[in-house]
């Protein structure tokens, strides 16, 4: 190998580890991460509402179910600013839980549970679309999260 | 090609060759033309459940299954039956050859039919716990293990070859070759796992359930590495072809050999990349495979730099002058060396495809584009660029010299590459775009998104689709012209004798190999590498699997087992 072909090589190698400490400092100090393994909750096959597990204020938890072809609940209502802790299960096949305009991005895996922290700061309406086939009518699976400064009833 | 080795070639061997890139092209017509049905649906045109009997996602999985499955394999097999044989001056053995390509045609056949009678709408990934017919399976089955046997003939000749050549290099071509074949034999050894141990009994009712985190695990050990199956086909005629047709030499045999050797290395433990949003896999493990797929853009970026050199030299000995002058100094057009029309054009998409690629691979960055339209916008950048490209052409390369025949057409054949790329740039634009703005992938938008009578309208992607149908379109005539040309020279008068032919390039910098002499030491290290990447997530499987699910029907929200023992109970 030639000077030329050695130099290309070392500013390949120099380029993507680069790229990669970018996204290592995006997970560590900006706390941009990916789902992980969830082994302490089993998968539930009932959704519920936005409710306080305890007592900072705009903390929430969220349980989510997908299944063909709706999600449950099918649309949640928290306020601007809140932090909610959201769990997802199946209910039946593989889905997706995209919420438009957000970086929340996630998949529903039958026998397992996904997790991540999600904020919330514009207020407005988002559409949570299932981006996974789920079967004949999968593009008619969608839900819808509300973030609104009204007051949200207790659950 | 002046000056090209012709090697005779046995009739048995003809046929073979022959059979195995006719049949996968007469697929490839149904492929397209479900390919050009995606559009049309997604963009609105199409406002229903199906067209002319085709439901929108079967006709999607037909698209994946015959395009990028059956089309490449198929192909990968040919070339080599065709390749292997003459770089090292042997002959094929025949036999198993033709075991091998009757087993691929025989599984074809029956996955074809599932699909083509509705009973496979699954997508070419096949996520369990949706269940197709098991003729689909078995026929996926049958499809590898054919294209193991191609591979497992060709290992004596190389053997002996390196018996009868003691200290010398192994051919280039042979290396890319045997790099293809190692890394997909690796890794459809997991797929054939999830296929033959969990999904084959669980749809002959055999297994009530199956463990769907670990059946996914299993689909993207295989799922990454298929790309660079398809990919690898495409380097070996850039590195052994292009600088020939270009008029020129390959810059350096070595790094030829080191980016063959690289892509072996880490083209495998790379999988979780595809699952960043999922539950089950642990952050730590998809960070590690992040970085092993920044590990696999290494031989791309390098391959980025010797081809180019190797144009350079080409158009520098034709009397190219200053720094930008060689770029305009290639034979774009040529007729006389056409192939270089359908090589150039895919790098020149590959751009675009490996750029794109490192943003789906950045760990979190993805979360903003996967499953959305952007990631078939990328990957009709790779496999529908270079790799069907490149394909394209050697299957018209290879039906003029196995059968004989005179290219006809040869305008039309120059001119199908650019055309594509055109329609792909275009194309791949909007499901880009529309996909940074939400857009999902894999869905029947014109059911819902671009259906103005429906409650989820969102004109807002109008744009967006109406874009990537302009681009279908131009894709779907390229392909037409493509077809014109490869049926007119295949039903034309043969003119000589059939023989096998390929324009292989001398090197530049023809140094000795030395570490990259044996394949071994880099098949053993890839083999730690994966068990180091891999035994973690197994583990993490074990941990964060709660239960197994049963399977369902693509139209039925019930259990497949439920639905049955209803049909069974008796009526009161």
């Amino acid at each position: 190998m030639d000077r030329i072909e050695k130099l290309v090589m070392a500013s390949g190698i120099a380029l993507l580890l680069v790229f990669f400490g970018a996204i290592v400092v995006a997970a560590t100090s900006y706390g941009v991460d990916v789902p992980t393994c969830v082994t302490d909750r089993k998968p539930f096959t009932e959704g519920q509402a936005p409710f306080k597990t305890s007592d900072q204020p705009l903390r929430y938890e969220v349980h989510t179910v997908a299944r063909m072809w709706m999600f449950d609940p099918p649309e949640i209502t928290v306020p601007p600013g809140a932090e909610v802790d959201l769990y997802l299960s199946s209910a039946d096949v593989v889905h997706g839980y995209y919420v438009e305009g957000t970086n929340i991005n996630l998949m529903a895996v039958p026998g397992a549970v996904t997790y991540r922290r999600v904020k919330f700061d514009r207020e407005g309406t988002y559409r949570i679309l299932c981006h996974e086939y789920c079967g004949t009518a999968h593009h008619l699976m969608a839900g819808t999260i509300v973030v609104s400064s009204s007051p949200v009833e207790e659950q | 090609m002046n000056g090209t080795l012709r090697l005779p070639v046995e009739p048995w061997a003809r046929r073979l060759v022959l059979t195995e890139i006719i049949v996968p092209v007469v697929l490839l017509v149904l492929g397209i033309y479900a390919g050009l049905l995606q559009v049309l649906f997604r963009a609105g045109v199409i406002q229903a459940a199906e067209f002319a009997g085709w439901e929108y996602y079967q006709a999607l999985t037909l698209h994946g299954v015959v395009n990028a499955v059956v089309f490449t394999t198929f192909f990968a097999v040919a070339f080599g039956n065709a390749l292997v044989p003459y770089a090292l001056g042997m002959k094929l053995p025949l036999r198993w050859a033709w075991v091998s390509g009757v087993t691929m045609l025989a599984g074809t056949l029956m996955a074809a039919w599932a699909i083509l009678a509705g009973k496979a709408s699954v997508l070419y990934t096949f996520y369990p716990p949706l269940m197709a017919h098991p003729l689909f399976y078995i026929g996926a089955a049958l499809l590898i293990v054919g294209s193991w046997i191609a591979f497992f003939n060709w290992i004596p000749l190389y053997l002996r070859w390196r018996r009868e050549h003691p200290g010398e290099k192994t051919p280039l071509a042979v290396v890319g070759m045997f790099a293809t074949f190692i890394v997909w034999l690796i890794a459809t050894l997991a797929v054939a796992i999830e296929v033959v141990v969990l999904l084959i009994p669980w749809s002959l009712g055999w297994t009530q359930e199956v463990n769907v985190p670990l059946a996914r695990m299993l689909f993207w050990f295989f799922g990454h590495p298929l790309v660079y199956f398809w990919l690898l086909p495409a380097y070996t005629m850039y590195y052994t072809m292009l600088p020939r047709l270009a008029g020129g030499k390959l810059y350096s045999d070595k790094v030829g050999r080191l980016a063959f050797m690289l892509l072996i290395l880490f083209s495998i433990p790379v999988g979780a990349h595809h699952q960043y949003t999922e539950p089950v896999v642990s952050s730590g493990s998809k960070l590690l495979h992040a970085f092993l797929t920044f590990a696999v853009a290494l031989p791309s970026l390098m391959t980025a730099f010797t081809l180019a050199a190797s144009l350079e030299y080409g158009a520098r000995q034709r009397g190219a002058r200053g720094l930008f002058d060689w770029m305009f100094k290639q034979p774009f057009f040529s007729t006389d060396a056409w192939l270089f029309s359908y090589m150039i054009a895919g790098l020149v998409i590959f751009i675009m495809g490996g750029i794109s690629g490192i943003v789906n691979a950045s760990y979190s960055m993805n979360l903003v584009v996967h499953n959305t339209s952007w990631i078939p916008g990328h990957f009709h950048l790779t496999v529908a660029g270079p790799v069907l490209l490149a394909f394209l052409g050697m299957s018209l390369h290879l039906v003029s010299t196995y059968a004989g025949k005179e290219l006809r057409l040869k305008r039309l054949a120059v001119a199908v590459p650019y055309l594509w790329l055109v329609g792909v740039f275009v194309f791949s634009w909007g499901m880009m775009r529309g996909g940074l703005h939400g857009e999902p992938r894999r869905s029947n938008l014109g059911m819902s998104y671009l259906n103005p009578d429906s409650p989820f309208y969102h004109p807002e992607w109008k744009l967006y689709v109406t874009v990537a149908m302009i681009g279908g379109i131009v894709m779907t005539l390229a392909m037409i012209a493509y077809f014109v040309v490869f049926f007119a020279t295949a039903l034309s008068r043969r003119q000589r004798e059939a023989a096998a032919e390929f324009p292989l390039s001398e090197a530049y910098h023809d140094e000795p190999a030395g570490a990259l002499m044996n394949l071994r030491p880099w098949l053993i290290a890839a083999v730690v590498l994966i068990a180091i990447a891999y035994t973690p997530m197994v583990r993490d499987v074990v941990r964060g699997t709660f239960n197994n699910a049963p399977g369902y029907e693509p139209h039925n929200p019930a259990p497949v087992n439920q639905s049955e023992q209803l049909e069974e109970s008796p009526s009161p």
